[in-house]
């Protein structure tokens, strides 16, 4: 009667049984449905494990020389398209965070500005580019909008945010000395929201440096051009290259920019 | 901040002359950094094409109003292709993230010298290539089709998802470890019943997360051939077919929407 031993079981994750079966039963009638519904080309990938062997192998090594010229060009592209690209942004972001933060903003301004962030937030950079460069040629320029413009969407909702958040009473303080608007935003709203505003800036320049390097796949100028250019040769050394570039770049400024915001908080 | 006096008043000035004088050097050195990279900018723009735009932009609008509605029928399947991509690929990228993550979590790491640099490598190379590379890479492997975006939005997520749960993994209450540990449970044990329970919720926020930005970007791994909608939008573009783009255009806002709204729901009910 005493060798009925007492175990311990682990509470499982969702207490309803039913619930359990259910979730577990649809999860696989959907892989089941997607398993069904999706094509894959057995043939086409055993034809590209070779290419995909190449591609690797290009890595060792890869090679930084043969076209260096372009790989230059196109980073140094990139860096001045993500410098203007973010100073422009920050800029436009301003007025509409400004406009966008509930405490500061009268409703109609306000519903306004959100409506703008959302607009930029929905579309990715890069169908946004491929709108660009339709309207105002390749190069560059396109790809400097494109950023400007999804640098809106990021900056205006998270400073708006901290906008939300300020001390009233500091605020309420230059409102009583008898401030003009602007006054008031400038001695009353700025120093507040500054640490979160400079962190946010360094933030969206190592993200406007990433995005670069895609959006000139579409023909927005910068690095992308040249990774895609090399791609299209079938240059996979020159690729590879370019790739490691990229890596290391976006190392260093997401290194120094970690070290900046610590610095500053 | 002085109080500065002039002929027979005082006023007050936010900053001493010493503060004022650096601020206009920064702002003065920021001018020129920026009108120096605009300059370079500008000197590889036809200024033609740019001063032009607005009347393309309206030309472009107006081939694009009467939306093709009916067009949106054949989107049905593209669409159904894209929420598969970023549902499938953030599964297998969050899968892969989860050991990647303890091999370069501080506390769980078997080997700091040589585990834990290699896992955060592939981390940081995960998270610097944008998914769109990946898929062009990718493209150029396996071939076009929605297998190659699946494999782009896995490895795309693996660094983001990974990075936020290594610091989750550092962040987690010591004692709990320890009391695990007191009941002489091997390593095994103390991962499932010590480590596991506190990153669950997480994990979980991570993954929801991860896979409302996969949707927007599976929406564009199509362009360079990977699956989804992008295919749609790159043929229909290359056909200057702009009453069908709208459509495409109004389904990936829908689609996000929809995403946005069914995270924000998940998350409610869970956490």
């Amino acid at each position: 009667m005493n060798d009925k031993k007492v175990i311990w079981k682990r509470k499982p994750l969702i207490k309803n049984r039913l619930l359990r079966i259910g979730l577990i039963l649809l999860i696989s009638t959907y892989l089941l449905s997607v398993f069904l519904t999706t094509e894959i080309d057995w043939q086409r990938i055993l034809e590209g494990i070779p290419r995909g062997k190449n591609f690797i192998f290009a890595f060792f090594p890869p090679d930084f020389i043969t076209r260096s010229d372009e790989i230059l060009a196109g980073i140094f592209e990139s860096l001045w398209m993500t410098i203007v690209a973010t100073i422009v942004g920050i800029l436009i972001s301003i007025p509409v965070s400004l406009g966008a933060a509930k405490n500061i903003a009268p409703k109609f301004v306000y519903f306004l500005s959100r409506g703008v962030i959302t607009l930029s937030r929905s579309f990715q950079e890069v169908i946004l580019a491929i709108f660009f460069v339709k309207l105002m040629g390749f190069g560059p320029f396109a790809g400097m909008v494109t950023l400007s413009l999804s640098t809106i969407g990021f900056f205006a909702k998270l400073l708006s945010e901290d906008i939300e958040d300020i001390n009233k009473s500091q605020a309420e303080a230059i409102k009583s000395t008898g401030s003009s608007w602007f006054q008031w935003v400038n001695y009353g709203v700025q120093p507040q929201v500054m640490p979160r505003f400079i962190g946010l800036s360094l933030y969206r320049l190592d993200i406007n440096f990433r995005e670069s390097a895609v959006i000139g796949i579409v023909g927005g100028g910068g690095i992308g051009s040249t990774l895609n250019t090399a791609f299209d040769r079938y240059e996979f050394e020159t690729a590879a290259a370019v790739l490691i570039v990229i890596i290391s770049i976006v190392m260093i400024v997401e290194y120094t920019s970690s070290h900046l915001r610590k610095l500053i908080k | 901040m002085p109080i500065i006096k002039q002929k027979d008043y005082k006023t007050w000035k936010k900053f001493d002359r010493k503060r004022d004088l650096q601020n206009w050097l920064c702002w003065f050195l920021g001018t020129l950094i920026f009108s120096f990279c605009f300059g370079l900018i500008s000197s590889k723009t036809i200024w033609f094409y740019v001063f032009d735009s607005h009347n393309e932009a309206l030309d472009l609008l107006g081939r694009m109003f009467p939306p093709e509605t009916n067009y949106f029928l054949t989107l049905i399947k593209p669409i159904w292709d894209t929420l598969n991509i970023a549902t499938i690929g953030t599964t297998i990228g969050t899968l892969i993230a989860i050991p990647l993550a303890f091999l370069s979590a501080n506390n769980t790491t078997p080997s700091k010298k040589f585990l834990r640099p290699l896992a955060l490598f592939c981390i940081v190379s995960s998270r610097s290539i944008n998914s769109v590379i990946w898929a062009l890479l990718l493209v150029a492997v396996v071939g076009p089709g929605v297998l190659a975006g699946i494999i782009a939005i896995g490895l795309r997520s693996i660094g983001f998802c990974g990075k936020l749960l290594y610091e989750a993994i550092e962040e987690i209450d010591e004692n709990q470890i320890e009391a695990i540990e007191a009941t002489g449970a091997n390593k095994a044990q103390i991962m499932t019943f010590g480590i596991v329970p506190q990153i669950l919720p997480v994990f979980t926020s991570i993954s929801i997360y991860r896979w409302d930005i996969n949707i927007r970007e599976a929406t564009v791994v199509g362009l360079v051939g990977a699956g989804g909608i992008g295919i749609e939008l790159d043929a229909q573009i290359g056909d200057l077919a702009w009453a069908k783009v709208s459509v495409i255009l109004l389904a990936i806002v829908v689609a996000v929407v929809f995403s946005e709204w069914i995270t924000a729901k998940i998350r409610r009910f869970i956490l």
